[in-house]
């Protein structure tokens, strides 16, 4: 929790030096609560208070990356419950569960898969995020083989190591050198040995906890052995108990300043059922984990996983409205068909990307009708002949076409003679009503 | 360190409305948590899944969604019947979409003889619904709320331009009444504010925020149905304290995502499943934020949503 500027206040030297830049310490400490300068700026501030304002300022939830280079994942650092309130931060990492009882082949046909699995969704490049290996078998021989062979068939793929065996731990770890992988598996039984392990590798400690009472005491323990990073696992598995601790967790984390719980969340959605996995991997999505697992990653619902995260973590602030202007699709000549429909920004996504699919290129007038689908906007009269008319002509695009052609969305036929009173020369064309019928339309224009 | 559950409750709750008719009767709503979160207080009734039948053959449906109705499709009595009987739909949604005037304009008579018909063979509970043509839309379903007199069954959507019209007639045969608007939670309170100060009872209202698909504003409605919620519970908000409405199917089964061949798409995977999870992924998604009632197209959708919905009773 921020501490206040006269909270801040009592712990500062109470001099006036000056030296921070400052008139007085607390107008240095007012400008600290509200993050617009640095302790480091006083050359005075004694121990104890670097301490308590280290710890107040510290984000509730810590910061943690899962492994390194260009394909690391950021974790931690959420500030609210509910996406409106604020960007969601640090979208989750999907990782695939691999397990060490694999024939060979079908471990490397998994691991393949993963580092393959890059798509582009609207400009962003999204993939299977992480490995999950798995020792299963409960051999340290066998887990080491399948980190090694991790380390060959998907090198930058960040790792997490599931393991309650110290020696396996220290084994797969050792792969795995420099790379922050997470090691899961720290359980009542083994917590000090696993504790030392993630250490010496400078891993981050997975926390596998029965439940919240034994997590809170875990990781309690993990910190008072040296520990810094952890994810956690409260041990719940069906979707009712993820919504439930993930949401304590969360709860507990932000709006009590619970440290024993301020740590990324690991939820694992793994099913035999491929699509109830995808749900359950959508509510840990929706509800709050950092590392999803699951058992397999088909391209199927990739797409769909990938789709949702990007749309739970995007910019609730950005306006559903999209700029008024005539937008080119594709490369169009003075001969391609032009568009309008309003600047509701789902309209606007939905009509763009089946001009896209149509594979004409197009310019798509998007008129400014205050954020309003083409229907509801007509209806308000903000998507009106006349005003249609004023936009086509005052935007000087006749100028680019060979012929003055507009094509009108279908649900607004009625106004085609209208316009064409409004804006002489001009032939009014009645489009599709709805946008899935614009591929068939274009292209039966030639 | 025992945990100390940081536990929400909240003075608000949100009206329990029963739909449809004897054995058949669903209930929505009553629930005074955020969504599934009975962990930390009431939730009384579950989210019900409609199955979504059309008054016209579904030409508008891709192949991978209208094969399944394939054989009962020609009729819509026959294909709710397939519905209820063999796919297990809690409710029946009935799309007038043939009332269209693009679409045929079936006269409002014909489509109140459909709706007759559908009464009489079906047990679950009805929902009717306009073709989304404002103007059509108003004459269609006066003569379909007649047809479903004291039914108990539900109709819509009202909206701004119709309301007025449609809320009447759910009054006068003593109907559940669907309010939807885009997008807005100001505007959907504005809805529910107008139809009440009709006489129309809050409790016999259901709010449809407007849905829509993965990848096509999903966040929006998943926003808007939080905020909705939250005002309901934490403001105790009566005017928006209405089991909500997700319209799935139709904005689902029209994205290039459950139409485009894995041939033309390798790097999006098998078509037939994509689809099911687009749809299914989609309206979990929407019962993570607060819908009570979805409208479904296909049924490996519906049934994976139906495991879903268990597990999440699991606590
Ligand atoms: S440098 Fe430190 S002691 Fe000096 S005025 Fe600034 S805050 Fe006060």
């Amino acid at each position: 929790m921020a501490l206040t500027g006269v909270e801040i206040f009592k712990l500062l030297p109470k001099t006036n030096c000056k030296k921070c830049g400052q008139p007085t310490c607390l107008a240095f400490a007012m400008k600290l609560a509200q993050r617009q300068t640095s302790l480091d700026k006083c050359p005075d501030v004694s121990e104890e208070a670097k301490e308590k304002l280290g710890a107040a300022s510290a984000p509730p939830i810590r910061p943690i990356t899962l492994g390194t280079g260009a394909k690391c994942v950021k974790m931690g650092e959420e500030m609210v419950l509910f996406r409106h309130e604020k960007k969601f931060v640090n979208p989750c990492a999907f990782a695939v569960e691999i397990k060490d009882t694999l024939a060979t082949a079908d471990a490397e046909r998994k691991m393949e898969e993963a580092a393959a699995s890059e798509i582009d969704r609207v400009g962003q490049k999204l993939r299977v995020d992480a490995l999950y290996l798995s020792n299963d078998s409960g051999d340290p021989a066998r887990f080491l083989e399948l980190a090694r062979l991790a380390s060959t068939k998907a090198p930058d793929l960040p790792v997490i190591l599931g393991t309650v065996n110290p020696d396996a731990a220290e084994g797969a770890l050792g792969t795995l050198a420099g790379k922050k992988a997470v090691l899961y598996g720290a359980n009542a039984g083994n917590i000090s040995a696993m504790a030392e392990k993630a250490k010496a590798a400078k891993a981050t400690l997975g926390i596998a906890a029965k439940n919240m009472d034994e997590l809170c005491e875990l990781t309690e323990k993990a910190k008072s052995l040296g520990v810094e990073d952890m994810v956690l696992d409260s041990g719940a598995r069906s979707a009712g108990e993820i919504l439930r601790d993930n949401t304590y967790m969360r709860r507990a984390a932000l709006k009590k300043n619970f440290k024993p719980l301020g740590f990324p969340v690991i939820t694992f959605a793994n099913r035999a059922d491929g699509m109830l996995e995808t749900l359950v991997a959508g509510l840990g999505v929706e509800k709050y984990a950092s590392i999803v697992v699951m058992n397999e990653a088909e391209r199927w619902k990739n797409l769909a996983l990938f789709s949702l995260r990007q749309n739970i973590y995007t910019d609730p602030q950005v306006p559903m409205q999209v700029q008024q202007k005539i937008y080119k699709i594709g490369e169009p000549g003075p001969k391609a068909p032009f568009l309008i429909t309003t600047n509701f920004s789902l309209t606007f996504f939905i009509v763009s990307g089946e001009i896209e699919n149509s594979k004409v290129a197009c310019r798509l007038a998007v008129m400014d009708s205050e954020g309003l689908s083409v229907l509801t906007a007509w209806a308000a009269g903000k998507f009106t002949a006349g005003k249609i008319a004023q936009f086509i002509g005052e935007s000087g695009i006749e100028g680019e076409l060979e012929q003055r052609e507009l094509v009108i969305p279908g649900y607004v036929a009625i106004l085609s003679g209208a316009i064409e009173d409004k804006l002489p020369g001009w032939k009014i064309t009645v489009g599709p009503r709805e946008a899935n019928g614009l591929p068939a339309f274009l292209k039966a224009r030639g | 360190m025992p945990f100390t559950p940081p536990k929400e409750s909240f003075s608000g709750k949100i009206c329990e409305i029963g739909i449809g008719r004897g054995d058949g009767t669903v209930s929505l709503g009553g629930q005074s948590v955020m969504p599934f979160h009975s962990f930390e207080g009431a939730a009384p009734g579950k989210p019900a899944i409609a199955f979504e039948v059309q008054d016209v053959p579904p030409d508008d449906w891709p192949e991978t969604v209208k094969d399944v109705f394939r054989d009962v499709s020609g009729d819509p009595v026959t294909w709710a019947a397939y519905c209820q009987d063999s796919l297990g739909a809690d409710a029946i949604a009935l799309r007038l979409a043939g009332t269209h005037p693009d679409r045929g304009d079936i006269s409002a008579e014909r489509a109140a003889e459909t709706v007759s018909r559908m009464l009489a063979a079906i047990k679950v509970p009805l929902i009717i619904l306009g073709s989304n043509h404002a103007e059509k839309d108003t004459s269609v379903l006066v003569r379909a709320a007649e047809a479903a007199k004291q039914t108990n069954s539900v109709i819509g959507k009202a909206q701004e331009a119709n309301y007025k019209t449609i809320a009447a007639a759910a009054m006068a045969n003593d109907l559940k009444l669907i309010a939807m608007s885009e997008l807005d939670i100001n505007l959907s309170k504005q809805l529910n504010i107008l139809i009440t100060q009709m006489g129309f009872d809050r409790e016999k209202l259901i709010t449809d925020p407007m849905s829509s698909a993965l990848s096509y504003g999903l966040e929006y409605t998943y926003s808007v149905m939080e905020r909705i919620r939250l005002a309901a519970l934490a403001q105790n908000d009566p005017t928006l304290q209405t089991p909500m409405l997700a319209d799935v199917g139709m904005y689902v089964w029209k994205v290039k995502e459950t139409q485009a061949p894995e041939a033309d798409l390798p790097e999006w995977g098998e078509l037939g499943r994509r689809g099911v999870a687009w749809e299914a992924v989609t309206a979990s998604a929407f019962l993570v934020s607060g819908a009570d009632l979805l409208i479904m197209r296909h049924p490996d959708a519906a049934g994976a949503v139906k495991k879903f919905m268990a597990e999440m009773e699991v606590q």
